[in-house]
């Protein structure tokens, strides 16, 4: 009995010994973290603080709480069209790029023909120029097709520089699915048709989602393209953003809740896509 | 319903796959597909399959051509070496789905799965996703696919060639009761001349893309037309020596010699090539006429009620199959003895010219 309490003793004892120590891992992590944190932090708190408050004092938090910034956006057109813009022409050009690459990548992942593997990495090169080369050339287009100010410009914009990044992706998930399943269902009696949303669609439903996802990520945090090719109807909230130093000087409150509203969609999208996002930065050749 | 490959040839590119081969499946018989790796086992099945269309030639089916008609059309089922089976669906989904696609009525198709999933011993595992099962199951789950629709010609591509060995064993001994049961044409590819000799049936041989014998499991085992034929139907390899004869005396190089009885009497004197099998080796003299070699070992194996024996004679390398664990060192020199009942002889292009005599006999 007596052993026992003792052994006891002697192990709490030593239970409480690490605990005065200083984790440093733990450490590191709290100053990356801080450090990661700091912007949208500050961001968030701008944003429920008055325009006075930001600009004369230094508050870590808002003395006076106010959601007047939200409100401002929310009701406010010339505000909220932004993010109806952005979102639509976001949406078209994902699904635009997916539906094209799908086929694409089908073809580069089953079949050899002349060139493929120039082709393929060609597609590659579309990425190596930044956008602002092609800012020049889509507005000239776009103005003398009629397309200017349109979602579906911005769009197909995009999906230069998208089609390619969702042809990679998939192609990389498509090679990981064995041949040998394609041409069982053949055997059974498959169309290519039914094979290919029955049963091939499940086994890269991953890689079709990561791909949307690095579409839908271009397109929501690319400015220079779409504030080119849009002026009224269909201007990105990237661009209402840019152009809100009115008569009255800048808006900051407002301004930050704009920027914490338009990193919702893209924190949404992470969360669901979150497993595969490895993958998907491999290009799917993990 | 039998299947002909009319002067049927595959050509990728430069390379040759399958020369022309000309081979008739009758109705209702189990065809192994014999040779190693590359030798164009998988290459001809999937022209019998349809999945590749053939450089020239013909495929016939039922007295229809069918070369060059869709795979979906053809009415065949294919198991492949690895565990293929539509992973996003259950096994019963797996089982049913050919026959959902042909447009069978909902009991019909419940029934066919049902019993289909009871002789493959697969029935409690019917809600499961292949890829929950273990690799055995999976296995059957794709024959058990490919065995529901009744298709009149099932090619089982190697298998059981990635599955361990206790599974292997047991459904070997299923896969004969299936075919019987199934009534269609079987043709079973396999790199095990063990496996062809159980399945029993008709084996054709493979080396290079070539067919190089096509008849009875048994006959092509015993009498086989050349050379390349005996190496592939043997595991391992036959081993092969230079033989002269003379008058009626067979010489084997070292002085050794027997007598050149029956068949091989009528022989023309020359130089031949001896064949025998590695289990017709022996380490202790067994019989009067046997013939005695001098050889080196070069290495030993043993599997437990057995021992293989590497040995080096006059530079070609032997393997023996013995019977028993044998205490044998290394480099060692080892008298080894074969009868001459046991020599297959073949002309030196490869052709037989006569086959041993226990061969004949049995």
């Amino acid at each position: 009995m007596s052993d026992a309490t003792v052994t006891q003793t002697s192990f709490t004892a030593k239970a409480r010994k690490p605990r005065m120590r200083v984790n440093g891992s733990a450490v590191v992590m709290g100053c990356y973290l801080l450090f990661l944190l700091l912007p949208i932090y500050w961001l968030l708190m701008m944003s429920l603080k008055t325009n006075t408050e930001i600009l004369n004092t230094f508050t870590l938090w808002p003395d006076n709480l106010t959601f007047n910034n939200y409100l401002t956006i929310l009701t406010d057109a010339s505000w909220y069209m932004g993010y109806v813009n952005s979102l639509i022409y976001v949406v078209m050009n994902t699904v635009i790029s997916v539906v094209v690459a799908l086929p694409a990548a089908y073809a580069f992942s089953r079949y050899h023909f002349l060139g493929d593997k120039h082709l393929f990495f060609w597609l590659l090169t579309n990425r190596m120029a930044p956008p602002a080369v092609f800012a020049l050339p889509f507005f000239q287009l776009y103005s003398s097709v009629g397309l200017f100010d349109t979602h579906i410009a911005v769009a197909l914009a995009h999906c230069l520089f998208n089609v390619p990044l969702a042809v990679w992706i998939l192609e990389g998930f498509m090679r990981g699915v064995p041949k040998e399943i394609d041409e069982t269902a053949y055997i059974d009696g498959y169309s290519f048709g039914r094979f290919f949303i029955k049963i091939f669609m499940p086994l890269i439903a991953s890689g079709v989602g990561v791909a949307a996802f690095f579409c839908f990520m271009f397109s929501w945090v690319e400015l220079l393209l779409s504030r080119t090719l849009t002026s009224v109807d269909a201007k990105p909230i990237a661009a209402t953003m840019t152009r809100t130093v009115g008569a009255s000087g800048i808006d900051w409150g407002v301004l930050a809740a704009a920027g914490v509203l338009t990193i919702v969609p893209g924190a949404l999208v992470i969360y669901f896509v979150r497993n595969y996002i490895a993958k998907g930065f491999a290009l799917g050749r993990v | 319903m039998t299947l002909i490959l009319d002067g049927v040839s595959k050509q990728a590119g430069a390379e040759t796959h399958i020369h022309p081969t000309t081979l008739t499946l009758e109705k209702g018989t189990m065809n192994v597909l014999l040779g190693p790796t590359s030798a164009g086992k998988t290459s001809l099945m999937r022209l019998m399959a349809g999945l590749d269309v053939p450089t020239t030639g013909r495929v016939i089916w039922e007295g229809a051509d069918v070369t060059g008609m869709r795979v979906q059309d053809r009415r065949v089922a294919m198991v492949y070496q690895q565990f293929i089976n539509y992973p996003s669906m259950t096994v019963y989904d797996n089982i049913a789905s050919p026959l959902r696609l042909m447009g069978r009525s909902k009991a019909e198709i419940d029934h066919a799965v049902k019993s289909t999933a009871e002789m493959m011993q697969l029935s409690p595992m019917l809600d499961r996703k292949p890829l929950e099962l273990s690799g055995g199951q999976q296995q059957r789950c794709a024959l058990a696919r490919a065995l529901v629709k009744g298709a009149g010609l099932v090619l089982l591509d190697e298998p059981l060639a990635n599955l361990d060995y206790k599974l292997r064993e047991e459904l070997r001994v299923e896969i004969p009761k299936i075919f019987e049961e199934s009534g269609a044409i079987f043709v079973y590819a396999t790199t095990e001349p063990e496996e062809a000799l159980l399945l029993g049936g008709n084996t054709a041989t493979l080396w290079e893309g070539r067919v190089t014998q096509f008849g009875p499991t048994p006959s092509v085992y015993r009498q086989p037309v050349d050379s390349t034929t005996a190496r592939v139907f043997s595991d391992p390899p036959m081993n092969f020596l230079k033989v002269t004869k003379s008058g009626s005396v067979l010489h084997f190089g070292e002085g050794q010699q027997a007598p050149a009885t029956d068949q091989l009497s009528a022989l023309p004197d020359g130089r031949y090539i001896a064949g025998f099998r590695p289990n017709h080796l022996e380490i202790g003299r067994h019989t009067g006429q046997a013939v005695a070699f001098r050889t080196t070992l070069v290495v030993t194996e043993l599997t437990g009620s057995e021992t293989f024996v590497h040995l080096d004679h006059a530079g070609e390398r032997w393997v023996g199959l013995v019977q028993g664990v044998h205490d044998l060192s290394l480099g060692a020199e080892l008298e080894v003895f074969l009868d001459p009942a046991h020599v297959y002889v073949f002309a030196e292009d490869g052709a037989l010219v006569a086959p041993a005599a226990y061969a004949l006999a049995a």
